[in-house]
């Protein structure tokens, strides 16, 4: 069984889902805190779903304030470095570069794949902490 | 001495501080306080936490709060990092503040931010290993 979740979590690592800040979030759990780094990453989707619709909405208005959108994305971008997000945070970077070029077509492409992989993201880390 | 389960390893490190500390978290951000707080707890130190810069300066005046060390976050709401910064010191607040930065930040703003009354600054996301050297060495000195 405790193959089977390094099996799992080496996958995440190795597909390029998480980076070693995960590992460092897992350093911080002891038997006094078993599921510390669960409770950090149900704070990270709870608070990114936030983040996500408030800029699905600000998108679907079509005015694209790209300060506005930059300001979410910094947010975004900050706690996906934290928790380890390697995917999600990449899409967030390249999404900044595309609100600082005024690039509104390119915002919204790489709005779409970031969803995708927080989605994929989400979905693994779940299987991740039930097997553990 | 902390030692904690690693599978059926056994890992015992030093990792506290020499003292300790009494530590206020400033940042609007619910995963980093909670990061930032299992990280002081982790090193031997105990935490109070403020959502903002506005809270900080209010527990400051108000609560005649008084701590070891201030981690202050450089962006957030009501007031940011910079202008917090300034205003304790303004106030005498003799802590040590560390702030946290983004990576993304550009050195002009970080500089701003050490200037506005900063001990150090370390870019997120903060750890054991960035902090613990940098208290110790504070601490020394």
């Amino acid at each position: 069984m405790q193959r089977q979740v390094a099996l799992i979590k080496q996958s995440l690592f190795d597909q390029g889902y998480l980076d070693e800040q995960f590992m460092e979030l897992e350093e911080l759990q002891d038997d006094a805190n078993p599921n510390f780094v669960e409770e950090v990453a149900a704070l990270y989707f709870k608070d990114s779903a936030r983040l996500i619709n408030n800029i699905d909405q600000a998108l679907e208005r079509g005015s694209f304030d790209f300060n506005r959108l930059d300001s979410y994305m910094h947010q975004f971008k900050g706690s996906s470095t934290s928790i380890g997000a390697s995917k999600v945070k990449t899409e967030c970077t390249m999404f900044r570069e595309y609100c600082r070029a005024g690039n509104a077509e390119g915002c919204l492409r790489t709005f779409q794949q970031l969803k995708k992989e927080h989605a994929t993201l989400r979905k693994k880390l779940e299987h991740y902490f039930q097997a553990s | 001495m902390a030692t904690k389960s690693k599978g059926n390893m056994e890992k015992t490190e030093s990792i506290e501080t020499k003292k300790k500390l009494n530590v206020l978290i400033v940042d609007d951000d619910p995963l980093n306080l909670k990061l930032h707080e299992r990280i002081i707890k982790m090193i031997g130190g105990i935490s109070q936490t403020a959502k903002n810069g506005e809270e900080a300066v209010i527990l400051h005046r108000d609560g005649g709060a008084s701590f070891d060390l201030i981690l202050m976050d450089k962006e957030m709401p009501e007031r940011d990092g910079v202008s917090t910064t300034k205003k304790l010191r303004e106030m005498k607040v003799k802590s040590m503040i560390v702030g946290v930065t983004s990576l993304a930040d550009q050195e002009e703003e970080r500089r701003a931010f050490m200037e506005a009354g900063l001990n150090h600054c370390l870019a997120k996301p903060l750890t054991k290993a960035k902090i613990l050297p940098l208290i110790n060495h504070l601490i020394d000195a």
